[in-house]
């Protein structure tokens, strides 16, 4: 049984619809990539799939449950663990605050989130806001992961951050796959990160699932029709 | 030490040894400002748990100080003409003893707490404003048609309650009253401020989707904070009765709900010890331009201007300035 799946999703804002039929299924530790170019539609998926936005048609399951119309902390509670587009990290808050607002009980704590990202711990007692780029979004998986999730999806989590940083988040992520069992969700640009860590792979185009298959099948024809690369 | 933490302490010791001092010195007056500085400052301590960590702006805060208010007058008005308040389902008596008065004020200020919160959480912005600005008046509609207890002119109390141990009629003693309920609240405060639930607060304030994503549900956090900070004010509303042994209808309203939002805003938004530098300042202008003009309030408006435009951490961020959010 898939961890999480997405069977014909439709979603809208206003009147302008944005997913016409989204397919995806994601098995327990497996790494998925979900592609497809800018407004296409993989961040309003994830939404849909948070419970942060309803779906006009379509099912959402985790785990063989429904969970199309349920709201975005149940779906969070139920395991699922968001790092959002654009950091968002609680920014009045201190990096240790921000952790300790987001823990539930599990394997991960705050000692085990500085173990990943040591630099998290050297600015413990700093406020949000006056992180780096780089450390605000490994606060943001951090923090994702003090929810102790059995699923983590990335919204481009490497997104405008420097060289030498991009390579401490794809550390990260190859850890998170290698050393526990989570499953991610992963989008970004970066073909080449993404061969290396995802499984499999999800292209959307036009809010449609256009491709699926596993990452060695991903070849030149399918990334220049779809990704533009 | 941070210098927040310094000013703080500073005020704490200030709030005490200026009304000990009064109380060797023989100037009974200045206790009773104390006094009172401590009361309002804790009804603003409980406004600030709302207003300041969850960014929730009620305007009805007078609701929960009224209520406070009536169950100290009512009980107290009860014990006086030994009639009890209700025979059924059980006999209900009233009663002089003051922890009793606190349980009884904690618990109406509670429930009036959580029912508004509940009907008014759902919403933002200016209609939130706007329905606990309502609830507010609606208690001070009722109480003002309520004959049996005072009607529009109010219960005078003739005895103060009794605190085990303490002569209450004595200033210093109820100061010290007081002041411990104060330093109680602040302390409820702080720890709030650290713990898990009100670092989720505070991020709902900021943006609530966010808490959503790690499986928190802002209303139910916003609902405990709002109910949490209804109790702080019931109880002050409580022991302004006491001091004043008088309640009046004028408790529940939106004067005085305004009133305690301004200590808030004058000592600093969500400071650990805005509300009590406001209130001392509050009650010191008081003081001194109420004995220059009858127009003094004008200059609290003036005061509250230039803090809102130009020091938006009130007193408290003006001296220790504007780095943190909560101490």
């Amino acid at each position: 049984m898939a961890l999480l799946a997405l069977e014909g999703i439709e979603a809208a804002y206003g009147a302008s619809q944005a997913l016409f039929g989204v397919d995806l299924a994601l098995g327990a530790g497996e790494v998925v990539a979900l592609m497809g170019r800018n407004g296409m539609g993989k961040t309003t998926t994830i939404r849909v799939a948070c419970g942060m936005m309803p779906a006009r048609a379509g099912r959402v399951t985790f785990e063989g449950r429904d969970i199309t119309r349920w709201p975005a902390h149940r779906v969070a509670r139920l395991g699922v663990g968001l790092v959002p587009e654009g950091r968002r990290c609680f920014a009045p808050l201190t990096v240790e605050e921000n952790l300790l607002a987001a823990a539930r009980p599990g394997p991960w704590d705050r000692a085990s989130v500085a173990e990943l990202f040591p630099r998290l711990a050297e600015r413990r007692d700093q406020r949000a806001a006056s992180l780096s780029g780089g450390e605000q979004q490994m606060l943001a998986i951090g923090r994702a992961l003090m929810t102790n999730p059995r699923l983590l999806i990335l919204d481009e989590a490497t997104e405008g951050l420097a060289p030498v940083v991009r390579q401490e988040i794809w550390r990260a992520i190859a850890r998170l796959k290698a050393e526990t069992g989570l499953a991610l969700l992963v989008v970004d640009k970066s073909l080449k990160e993404l061969a290396r860590v995802a499984d499999r792979a999800v292209i959307l185009e036009r809010g449609r699932t256009v491709w699926q298959g596993g990452m060695a099948d991903l070849g030149r024809d399918v990334t220049d029709r779809y990704l533009g690369v | 030490m941070r210098r927040e933490t310094i000013i703080n302490a500073g005020l704490a010791a200030g709030l005490l040894a200026i009304p000990l001092w009064a109380h060797v010195t023989g100037e009974i007056f200045t206790i009773t400002l104390a006094t009172r500085v401590a009361i309002l400052a804790l009804a603003a301590v409980g406004l600030n748990l709302a207003l300041g960590l969850g960014g929730l702006v009620s305007f009805g805060h007078a609701a929960y100080f009224g209520l406070g208010g009536y169950a100290m007058g009512i009980l107290a008005f009860h014990a006086q003409t030994y009639d009890p308040i209700f025979t059924w389902p059980f006999v209900f008596e009233g009663t002089k003893q003051m922890l009793v008065i606190w349980a009884v004020a904690l618990v109406a200020s509670g429930l009036a707490a959580a029912l508004i919160g509940m009907l008014t959480l759902h919403t933002s912005g200016a209609y939130f404003i706007m329905a606990t600005l309502a609830f507010g008046q609606m208690f001070y509609y009722l109480f003002v048609s309520w004959p049996k207890y005072g009607g529009e002119d109010g219960m005078a109390i003739y005895v103060r309650n009794d605190f085990p141990g303490l002569n209450t009629l004595d200033p210093i003693q109820l100061f010290v009253i007081c002041y411990a309920l104060l330093m109680a609240g602040l302390f409820v405060s702080w720890r709030i401020a650290r713990s898990p639930f009100g670092l989720a607060l505070q991020a709902a304030r900021q943006n609530a989707e966010r808490v959503e994503t790690v499986g928190i549900r802002p209303f139910r956090i916003r609902l405990a904070a709002f109910v949490i900070s209804g109790m702080i004010t019931g109880l002050a509303g409580a022991l302004m009765a006491d001091l004043n042994r008088f309640v009046g209808p004028t408790m529940f309203s939106w004067h005085t709900s305004g009133e305690i939002m301004v200590l808030v805003i004058l000592g600093g938004v969500a400071r650990l010890y805005g509300p009590v530098a406001g209130a001392a300042l509050f009650v010191l202008l008081e003081h001194w331009l109420g004995g220059v003009s009858d127009y003094w309030l004008a200059f609290v408006g003036a005061l509250l201007l230039l803090v809102v435009l130009f020091a938006r951490g009130g007193l408290i961020g003006s001296l220790a300035g504007r780095e943190v959010a909560h101490d």
